[in-house]
C-alpha cells in the first residue's frame, strides 16, 4: 500500500515510554520567557546554555543528538499533548494513557488492540514485542499474544540449563506437557496457549541476535540497549509491527539538576544510535518511533526538583516523519495554567494515537482510543 | 489427620500459609486436622521472628526494603496464618508506596493487618480508618468539615465492606461526612531526620458534628457509628466472604464482577456468612468455618499461585533457611518481575488475581525462577528429596520414579498431557539405580531434572 512512503514494507512502530514524567518544560525550553526563568530558579537552564531552535524555544544542553535530527526533519514535537482533568498520580496517569479510558479503569491496551486489527488470528507471537520485565497494560487484550522479553540474549525457558541437549530435552517436555487438552476449561487452555506462544516466540526470537551485524556502537546505557534490541529484531525480519520499550527515572521531585540531563543524554543518543543502526541496514524507511511520558512537570520548581503536574510533550521520529513543531506550547500566561500551577495542554493525545493509527499503521482509531479526536500531519506524503 | 492425609496437609499449608517442607507436613498429618488449624488461627502460641537484619541490609529508602522484610517474614514465619491473612488484607485494602513514597506509615499498616487481621470486622475497619497510610492514601486527610472529600467514604463502603449496590450515594456523602476530622498528625521530616511514621489525629474543629442519615439511621454519627452499622450489615458478611472465598478457596471473578456474578459456589458463601453474622464478623470463627469445611478441602488446586505464593512455595520446596542476608532481594525482585509487586499495588482495587496473574512474560518467569531454583542441588531441600527418592529402593522403575518426584514435590496431581511427557522423561534413561557411587551421582542428577521439569508444568502453577 506504500501509503506514505514505507517502500511496500509493512509499516512498524516503536514506542519508547519515559517513566516517571519527563519535564517537558526541561526538554523543549521556553528560554527566551522571563517566567520560565522566574518559575525556575534551581532547574532552569540558563538562556545561553539552552540551544536555540528558534527565538522562543530551544533544546536542552543534553539532547544535541535529537537537536541534530530535528535539523535534519525527521523529529516532529508535539507540543502540549494531554488530556482533561490529568492524572498526577503516575499508576493512574499511565494507565488512563494506555488504555485511553480517563474516566473507568480500562483493562484493555490501545495497543493491544491494534495488534489485534494487524493479527487477528494471532499467528505471529511476535508481531507486538515488548522488551523490559512486566508487560506494560497498553499491550493487554486478552486472547492477543504478546512476547515480553526482559534479556533478548537469555529470552526462553529453561535459560538457566547451561548443557545445551539437557535444555533441549526439557523444552521438548515441556512443549507435550503444555499440549492442548480436552475439556481441562479455560484457565488450562490459557495457560497451555500461553505457554506454547513463550515456546514459539523464543524459537525465533533466539535468531535475532545470531543474525545481527552492526558498526554502530550503542552507549552502555538501559534505553540505548533496549532499543539496540529493538534494531536487533527488526532488522532479523521476524514480522515485528509494534515495538515497546520504556526508560525509566524521569520522577525528578528531586536532584533534577544532575538528574535529569543524563536521562535526556541517554535518551537522545540512544534514539539517534538506532536511527543510525537502521539506515546502515537500509531498514528505516518503515519505523516510526513514538516516544511518550505519562504527565509533565509543575512550572514552578520545588528548590531541588520538579513536581508532577499536567501538560507534557511526546515526539514522532522517523525517516519518513515530516520534522517540525506541532500543536502548540501551552501558554505561559499564568492566567492560564491548569490548576493554578502546570502547562494546560493543547491537544489530546488520544488524536497522537489516532494518527499514529491511521495515518501510519492503516487502522481505524476511533473504536481503539473511544471516540475521534483531533488529529496532526506528521507524516513525509505518499509517492 | 487420623487418615493421614498428606495432601490435604500439603493444600491446607499453601492456603493458610506459604507451603511447607516435606518434614513439617509429615508431621502435621500425624494430628488431628482441626487440631492443627486451631494452631493456624492462633499464632501467639508461636514466637514471632524479627527483621532488623532485614531493614539493616535493605534500608527504607524505597518500598523495596520493607517488602523485602515481608516475604522473608512470609517465607520463614512460624506464624504463617497472621501473614497470610495480612497479605489478604493488603490484597483487599490496597495501599499503595507510590503515591505518599512513605515507607514508615507504610510498614506501620502492614504491622497493623498482622496486629489485627485476625480480630473481628469492626476493629478492622476501625483500625484501618485511623491508619495513617490508609487516611493519606485516600484523602481523609482532606476530609473536613463543610468541605467533605468523599473518596475514604466511598471506598469504605465500594472496595472495603459491602460493595456496590448495597448503598446509595447520600450514604456515602453521610458516612464521609462522618469521617471529617480524622486525620494524621504531620511526620517528622524524612530529611534530615529519617523514617518515622506518624499518628492518628481526630480534630474536633474539623469535625462535621451535624446528624447523619446512613443506611435508614439517623444520629450525630462519627467514624466509628458508621463503622459499626457497616459491620452489622448482611451485605458486609456477603462481601468478606466471596473475598475470603476467592482468596482462600478458589479463583473467582473479581469485586466489579460481583454485583453481577454469582458466586460459584453460593452454598459456601453461605456457610461463611452465617459463621460472619453469628460471631459478629468474628474473623477467627469465619477462618475456622472455612479451613475445617468440605468446600475448603475439596479445592486443591483450584487457584493459581499468585506470585508470592509461587515464589515462597518454592522457597519452602527447596528448604530455604538463609538468615535475612542480602542476598535474599532477589526473591522479592522475582515476585516483582511475576507481577505483584508487594506494598505497591497497582490502584485501590489491588491485583488482578487468577489467570490475570499469567502471560507470555510472567509465565516465563514463573518457570525459570523455580526451574533455576530447584535445579541447585546443593540445596537442603533438594538433597532432601535426593536422600529420599533413592532412600526408597535400589532400583525404581521409571513410572515409580516419577511417582515418588511427584509425591515429593507436591504431591501433586497432574494431568495426562503432564503424565505422559514426565513419564517420557523417566523413561529415557531407564531405571533409575543406586548401585554404584556412578549410578548414585547420575540418578542424582536424573531426580533434580525430574523435579525441574514437575515444576515447570502447568499443574504446578495452581495452589
Amino acid at each position: 500500500m506504500a501509503q506514505n512512503g514505507h517502500n511496500g514494507k509493512d509499516p512498524v512502530l516503536v514506542i519508547v515510554q519515559l517513566s516517571g514524567g519527563n519535564d517537558f518544560m526541561n526538554t523543549l525550553i521556553p528560554y527566551t520567557a522571563g517566567v520560565y526563568h522566574d518559575s525556575r530558579p534551581v532547574v532552569g537552564i540558563p538562556a545561553d546554555k539552552v540551544l536555540p531552535m528558534n527565538d522562543e524555544f530551544g533544546w536542552h544542553p543534553s539532547s544535541a543528538a535529537l537537536k541534530d535530527m530535528f535539523d535534519d526533519g525527521t523529529v516532529a514535537v508535539v507540543q502540549g499533548i494531554g488530556y482533561p482533568n490529568s492524572s498526577r498520580s503516575h499508576f493512574r496517569a499511565m494507565d488512563i494513557w494506555h488504555t485511553c479510558e480517563p474516566v473507568e479503569v480500562g483493562t484493555e491496551g490501545w495497543l493491544g488492540r491494534a495488534t489485534r486489527e494487524i493479527d487477528p488470528k494471532g499467528e505471529n507471537v511476535l508481531t507486538a514485542v515488548n522488551f523490559g520485565r512486566g508487560l506494560p497494560r497498553a499491550l493487554a487484550v486478552p486472547g492477543v499474544p504478546i512476547t515480553s522479553v526482559g534479556d533478548l540474549e537469555n529470552y526462553g525457558l529453561m535459560t538457566g540449563i547451561d548443557d545445551v541437549d539437557q535444555r533441549k530435552e526439557a523444552l521438548d517436555v515441556f512443549k507435550q506437557m503444555y499440549a492442548p487438552a480436552v475439556g481441562t476449561g479455560p484457565v488450562t487452555d490459557y495457560l497451555a496457549r500461553t505457554g506454547l506462544d513463550v515456546l514459539k516466540g523464543a524459537d525465533e526470537l533466539k535468531k535475532a541476535p545470531a543474525m545481527y551485524r552492526s558498526d554502530v556502537e550503542y552507549g552502555d546505557n538501559a534505553i540505548a540497549q533496549s532499543l539496540r534490541d529493538v534494531a536487533r529484531v527488526h532488522l532479523a525480519g521476524l514480522g515485528t509491527r509494534i515495538f515497546y520499550t520504556q526508560h525509566g527515572g524521569y520522577d525528578t521531585h528531586a536532584n533534577e539538576v544532575p538528574t535529569h540531563p543524563q536521562l535526556l543524554s541517554d535518551l537522545s543518543g540512544a534514539i539517534s544510535d538506532f536511527f543510525d543502526d537502521l539506515r546502515a541496514h537500509d531498514a528505516s524507511d518503515n519505523v516510526v518511533m513514538l516516544v511518550f511520558t505519562e504527565f509533565g512537570r509543575r512550572i514552578k520548581d520545588n528548590a531541588s526538583g520538579t513536581d508532577h503536574g499536567t501538560g507534557g510533550g511526546a515526539f514522532i521520529i522517523g525517516d519518513p516523519v515530516k520534522g517540525g513543531l506541532y500543536s502548540e506550547y501551552p501558554s505561559l500566561d499564568p492566567k492560564t495554567w491548569a490548576n493554578g500551577e502546570d502547562l494546560a495542554h493543547t491537544i489530546d493525545f488520544r488524536g497522537i494515537y489516532g494518527t499514529i493509527l491511521e495515518q501510519w499503521l492503516n487502522i481505524e482509531p476511533t473504536e481503539i482510543v473511544g471516540g475521534r479526536f483531533e488529529q496532526i500531519s506528521p507524516f513525509v506524503a505518499a509517492n | 489427620m487420623g487418615d493421614r492425609d498428606l495432601a490435604l496437609a500439603a493444600h491446607l499449608m499453601r492456603r493458610a500459609g506459604f507451603g511447607a517442607s516435606r518434614g513439617e507436613l509429615e508431621t502435621l498429618a500425624t494430628r488431628p486436622y482441626d487440631d492443627v488449624v486451631d494452631d493456624l488461627l492462633h499464632p501467639e502460641r508461636f514466637p514471632d521472628i524479627d527483621t532488623d537484619l532485614c531493614d539493616r541490609y535493605y534500608g527504607w529508602d524505597s518500598y523495596h526494603g520493607p517488602a523485602v522484610g515481608w516475604m522473608y517474614r512470609m517465607a520463614v514465619t512460624g506464624r504463617p496464618l497472621q501473614e497470610k491473612m495480612a497479605l489478604f488484607w493488603h490484597h483487599v485494602f490496597a495501599t499503595a508506596f507510590f503515591k505518599s513514597e512513605h515507607v514508615a506509615t507504610l510498614n506501620r499498616q502492614v504491622e497493623m493487618f498482622r496486629r489485627v487481621g485476625m480480630s473481628d470486622m469492626r476493629t478492622i475497619l476501625l483500625e484501618l480508618s485511623r491508619d495513617p497510610a490508609m487516611i493519606y492514601w485516600l484523602d481523609n486527610n482532606e476530609n473536613v468539615s463543610g468541605e467533605p472529600n468523599e473518596n475514604y467514604g466511598r471506598e469504605l463502603l465500594e472496595l472495603f465492606s459491602m460493595g456496590v449496590g448495597s448503598y446509595t450515594e447520600q450514604d456515602i456523602k453521610h458516612a464521609s461526612r462522618a469521617f471529617t476530622g480524622w486525620t494524621f498528625a504531620q511526620p517528622i521530616p524524612l530529611y534530615p531526620h529519617g523514617h518515622y511514621d506518624s499518628r492518628f489525629e481526630r480534630r474536633q474543629e474539623e469535625h462535621d458534628d451535624g446528624v447523619k442519615a446512613f443506611l435508614g439511621e439517623t444520629g450525630r454519627f462519627d467514624g466509628g457509628d458508621i463503622i459499626d452499622i457497616i459491620v452489622r450489615q448482611p451485605a458486609t458478611g456477603v462481601f468478606i466472604a466471596r473475598h475470603l472465598y476467592t482468596f482462600f478457596v478458589a479463583d473467582e471473578p473479581q469485586v466489579p464482577a460481583w454485583p453481577i456474578e454469582p458466586p460459584r459456589d453460593p452454598e459456601a458463601v453461605r456457610t461463611l456468612v452465617a459463621a460472619y453474622m453469628e460471631s459478629n464478623g468474628d474473623m477467627r470463627a469465619i477462618l475456622r468455618a472455612l479451613f475445617t469445611s468440605d468446600f475448603f478441602k475439596e479445592a486443591q488446586f483450584q487457584r493459581v499461585k499468585s506470585p508470592m505464593e509461587l515464589v515462597t512455595g518454592v522457597m519452602n520446596l527447596v528448604g530455604f533457611q538463609a538468615m535475612p542476608e542480602p542476598g535474599i532481594g532477589v526473591y522479592q525482585s522475582a515476585v516483582t518481575a511475576m507481577g505483584q509487586e508487594l506494598l505497591n499495588p497497582p490502584t485501590v482495587e489491588g491485583w488482578h488475581t487468577g489467570k490475570e496473574w499469567i502471560d507470555g512474560g510472567t509465565l516465563n518467569e514463573r518457570v525459570n525462577f523455580a526451574v533455576n531454583e530447584v535445579g541447585d542441588g546443593s540445596k537442603p531441600g533438594i538433597v532432601e528429596i535426593v536422600g529420599r527418592v533413592s532412600g526408597s529402593g535400589s532400583e525404581l522403575s521409571p513410572e515409580e520414579f516419577m511417582t515418588v518426584c511427584l509425591d515429593l514435590v507436591g504431591p501433586l496431581t497432574v494431568g495426562a498431557e503432564t503424565r505422559e511427557a514426565l513419564m517420557a522423561y523417566a523413561e529415557s534413561e531407564g531405571p533409575l539405580r543406586f548401585d554404584t557411587e556412578e549410578d548414585e551421582k547420575a540418578s542424582g542428577r536424573r531426580i533434580v531434572r525430574m523435579v525441574q521439569l514437575i515444576v515447570s508444568s502447568m499443574e504446578y502453577q495452581f495452589g
